[in-house]
C-alpha cells in the first residue's frame, strides 16, 4: 500500500511552485527562524547526525537542509508538520502553534523567488 | 463531536464548557482536525479500527489549571490520558490506550524551575524536554550535565516515569528522581519526600522524607498526575576517556561480562556499556547488502556453527565480542581506571584493547558535533537515522541477566522465536545487550511500523510471540507500547498476579472513578474491569 505519507515525501522532494502567501514582515521571519531552531534543526540542520537532513539527501534532495532551499511553500510546511511523513511525527498546536507554524513558513519560503 | 466512552454527549459539552473556563478556549481542542494531532505516529493500529484515538484534548499552563481540569474529568467520569511533551514514540506517543479518553496535555507546563550546580540537581515541569534543559545549563554556564535517552524532545518527568534509561552515570532516569509534586484524581495536591514538609530546603537532596515512600507508585501507573519533579544531575566532570576491549573467542564473552560486572558495581566503569560483536555484525551487514547488521545477536536455527564463525573471525581478524568502557573523572583517575581495567581483562587470552580518545571538559560548545553525544548529555535525535524508510518502529525489550550465559541463551530463544514464527531474523532491527540499567542488561528489538494493516498485524503477533517466548525464559520486558500494555503485564503474574490485584487496589482506593489514564501497564478501573471480565 502506498501511504499518504510517502506521496507527501515525494511531493516534498519535487521541485515545486512559488509560493503565492502574503510576503511576511522581518519580524515573523526571526521569529520563524528562532521556532526553526528550537522544532526543526535537531533532525532538518545542518551538521551530523541530522535525520530528517541525511533521509531528504538519500532521497536525492539537494539542498538536503530545509533553509537552503528555495522551493518550498507554506502549506507544503504546514501539511507536513501538522501530518508527518515518514519517521517524522504530527506536531500538536501545544509544540508549534499556528502563529509559529507561519513563521516557520516565512522563515523557510524567505528566500523564494517572488 | 467524538465523546468519551460512558459519557453522555451533554455531559461531555458540559465539561468541556468548565474547561474552556478553567485553562481558556484555545487550550481546549475538539475538533477532529486538532484532535487528531494526538494520534501515535506511530501506531501500530493505522488504518484499523482498533486504533484507539482520542475524543479531545485539554493543555493546562499551571498545576491549579491541572487541579481544576482533574475535578471536572473526576465530577463528569471523563477518562483523562496524561501526556508530557507526547514524544514517546514507539511506546505510545501521545494517545491514549482507551479510545476516546480525553488527553491531558502537560507540554504548555515547560518552565524549568531551578538548575542547582552546587548540589547538583534541577526542578522541572513535565513540559520540560531534555533539549530545553540542555539549552537552560548551556545559556548560564552551570557547571552540571544532563543524562539523555535517545530523542532528545522527550520529557525529564515523561521518560523517568516510564523509567526511561540514558547513557552517562545518572542513566536510570526515575532512579535520578529526587521529590515529586503531584495531582490527585480527586484533584488534592501532594509533594513527596522532603517536599511534604512546607518550608523544606532540601526537597531535592534527601529522596525520603518520613513514612512510606511513594514515588514508585507514581511511575508506569495512573494514580497521579506528576507536575514537578526534581532530578539530580552530573558535576560537570573534568574529563571523559573510553576504551575499546576485544576478545577472540564465543566463550570468550563470559568473563567479559564478568568482569564488566565487577568494574561497574564497583564505579569503575561508569555510564552504559553495550556488548558487540564485530564478527556478526560484520557477517550480518554483508547479509543485507551491506545494511545496518542490526539483526546479527540472534542465532537462527540452521545457521553457522560457533566453530565456523570463530574460523571467519580468525580469517578475517574480527573479534567475536568488544564493549566499551567509559570513564568520568578527573585526567589522571580516568586514565588510572582504563589502566585498571585492562589489568582485569588481561587474564582473557589473546585479549586486545583499543585505547579510545580523552577529552579534556569542560568542551568547547562549537565541537558538539565531534563528541559523543550521548555520553556526555548532550540531547539529538540522531537515533532517527536508524529509521530507514519506515513510518515508525515500536520497542520489544526484555530485561535479562547481565552474564554472558544469559546472552547466549538470548540468541537462541529468540531465533528460534521468529524461525517459529516465520520471520526472517535479518529482517529486524537488534540493539546488543545494553546496561541502560544497572546490574542488567536490556535488549532492545526494533519493530517497523508502516501504514499497512496487514504488515502492522503480522508484526503485533510476532510481538506477542517475542513476549510470550521471552516470559517463558524467566525475562520480562521494563517498558511497553500501550497496545501491548496488557500483554506484558499478564505475563507478570507470580501467585496468581498478586501484584496487579495489589494495583488495582491502590487504583481503587486513589481513583475510585477510574479517570486517570485507564489501562496504563495493565491497570484498570474497577468499573472497566468488570466490563471485560
Amino acid at each position: 500500500m502506498k501511504s499518504a505519507k510517502t506521496a507527501l515525501l515525494i511531493a516534498m522532494s519535487l521541485s515545486c511552485a512559488a509560493p503565492t502567501f502574503a510576503s511576511p514582515d522581518d519580524a515573523q521571519i526571526e521569529r520563524g527562524h528562532q521556532v526553526y531552531d528550537k522544532w526543526c534543526f535537531p533532525c532538518h540542520g545542518t551538521g551530523s547526525g541530522k535525520p530528517g537532513t541525511d533521509s531528504l539527501r538519500q532521497r536525492g534532495q539537494n539542498p538536503a537542509v530545509l533553509e537552503e532551499r528555495t522551493d518550498l511553500t507554506a502549506p507544503m510546511i504546514k501539511t507536513f508538520v501538522r501530518h508527518g511523513v515518514l519517521f517524522m511525527p504530527m506536531f500538536r498546536k501545544t509544540e508549534i502553534g499556528d502563529a509559529d507554524l507561519d513563521a516557520i513558513a516565512a522563515y523557510l519560503t524567505r528566500n523564494n523567488k517572488k | 463531536m467524538r465523546v468519551p466512552p460512558g459519557v453522555t454527549p451533554n455531559d461531555f459539552s458540559d465539561a468541556i464548557k468548565q474547561w474552556e473556563e478553567a485553562v481558556g478556549k484555545d487550550w481546549v481542542f475538539t475538533s477532529d482536525e486538532d484532535v487528531d494531532l494526538y494520534r501515535d505516529s506511530y501506531s501500530p493500529f493505522w488504518h484499523e479500527d482498533l486504533e484507539p484515538i482520542p475524543s479531545a484534548a485539554v493543555a493546562p499552563d499551571t498545576v491549579e489549571q491541572v487541579q481544576a481540569v482533574v475535578k471536572i474529568a473526576n465530577e463528569h467520569k471523563i477518562p483523562l490520558w496524561t501526556i508530557s511533551t507526547g514524544k514517546n514514540l514507539g511506546y505510545g506517543g501521545s494517545a491514549p490506550l482507551l479510545g476516546g479518553s480525553v488527553v491531558l496535555d502537560l507540554k504548555r507546563m515547560d518552565r524549568v524551575l531551578e538548575v542547582n550546580d552546587k548540589n547538583h540537581y534541577a526542578l522541572v515541569e513535565p513540559g520540560v524536554s531534555y533539549f530545553d534543559l540542555y539549552r537552560y545549563i548551556q545559556d548560564r554556564g552551570l557547571k552540571v550535565w544532563i543524562d539523555v535517552p535517545d530523542p532528545g524532545w522527550g520529557s525529564l518527568i515523561g521518560n523517568a516515569l516510564d523509567r526511561g534509561g540514558g547513557y552517562t552515570p545518572l542513566r536510570d532516569h526515575f532512579d535520578a528522581h529526587c521529590g515529586m509534586e503531584v495531582v490527585l484524581a480527586n484533584g488534592e495536591i501532594i509533594r513527596t519526600g522532603m517536599g511534604a514538609l512546607p518550608g523544606s530546603k532540601t526537597w531535592q537532596q534527601y529522596r525520603y522524607g518520613f513514612g512510606p515512600y511513594v514515588d514508585g507508585i507514581f511511575s508506569q501507573s495512573n494514580f497521579g498526575v506528576v507536575t514537578k519533579m526534581g532530578f539530580w544531575l552530573l558535576p560537570e566532570p573534568e574529563a571523559f576517556k573510553s576504551g575499546n576491549v576485544l576478545v577472540q573467542r564465543h566463550d570468550d564473552l563470559v568473563p567479559l561480562i564478568e568482569t564488566l560486572n565487577y568494574l561497574m558495581n564497583s564505579n569503575i566503569v561508569q555510564g552504559t556499556t553495550t556488548i558487540g560483536s564485530p564478527l556478526l555484525m560484520s557477517r550480518a551487514a554483508a547479509q543485507t547488502a551491506g545494511g545496518s547488521g542490526g539483526s546479527a545477536l540472534v542465532m537462527s536455527p540452521g545457521g553457522p556453527t560457533i566453530e565456523q564463525l570463530e574460523q571467519v573471525g580468525r580469517d578475517q581478524n574480527l573479534a567475536y565480542w568488544n564493549c566499551e568502557l567509559n570513564f568520568y573523572g578527573p585526567p589522571k583517575v580516568v586514565e588510572a581506571e582504563w589502566e585498571f581495567a585492562k589489568e582485569k581483562y588481561s587474564v582473557i587470552p589473546d585479549v586486545k584493547f583499543v585505547d579510545g580518545p580523552t577529552y579534556a571538559l569542560p568542551y568547547d560548545p562549537k565541537d558538539v558535533d565531534k563528541l559523543p553525544k550521548r555520553q556526555f548529555g548532550i540531547p539529538s535525535l540522531t537515533i532517527f537515522g536508524l529509521m530507514g524508510r519506515s513510518e515508525g518502529h515500536m520497542w520489544f525489550s526484555p530485561i535479562i541477566p547481565m552474564t554472558g550465559e544469559a546472552v547466549f541463551e538470548a540468541q537462541k530463544v529468540f531465533g528460534q522465536a521468529y524461525h517459529d514464527m516465520g520471520v526472517p531474523a535479518i529482517s529486524q532491527l537488534f540493539v546488543f545487550p545494553s546496561s541502560f540499567f544497572p546490574r542488567s542488561f536490556v535488549i532492545l528489538c526494533g519493530f517497523p511500523i508502516y501504514h499497512d494493516v496487514e504488515k502492522n498485524r503480522r508484526s503485533r503477533e510476532v510481538f506477542k510471540g517475542l513476549v510470550k517466548a521471552a516470559a517463558e525464559h524467566g525475562w520480562g520486558e521494563y517498558r511497553t507500547h500501550t497496545a501491548f500494555m496488557d500483554t506484558v503485564s499478564d505475563v507478570y503474574s507470580y501467585n496468581d498476579h498478586a501484584l496487579r490485584h495489589f494495583h488495582e487496589t491502590i487504583k481503587d482506593a486513589v481513583d475510585p472513578n477510574g479517570i486517570l489514564s485507564p489501562g496504563r501497564c495493565g491497570v484498570w478501573p474497577k468499573h472497566v474491569r468488570k466490563a471485560r471480565a
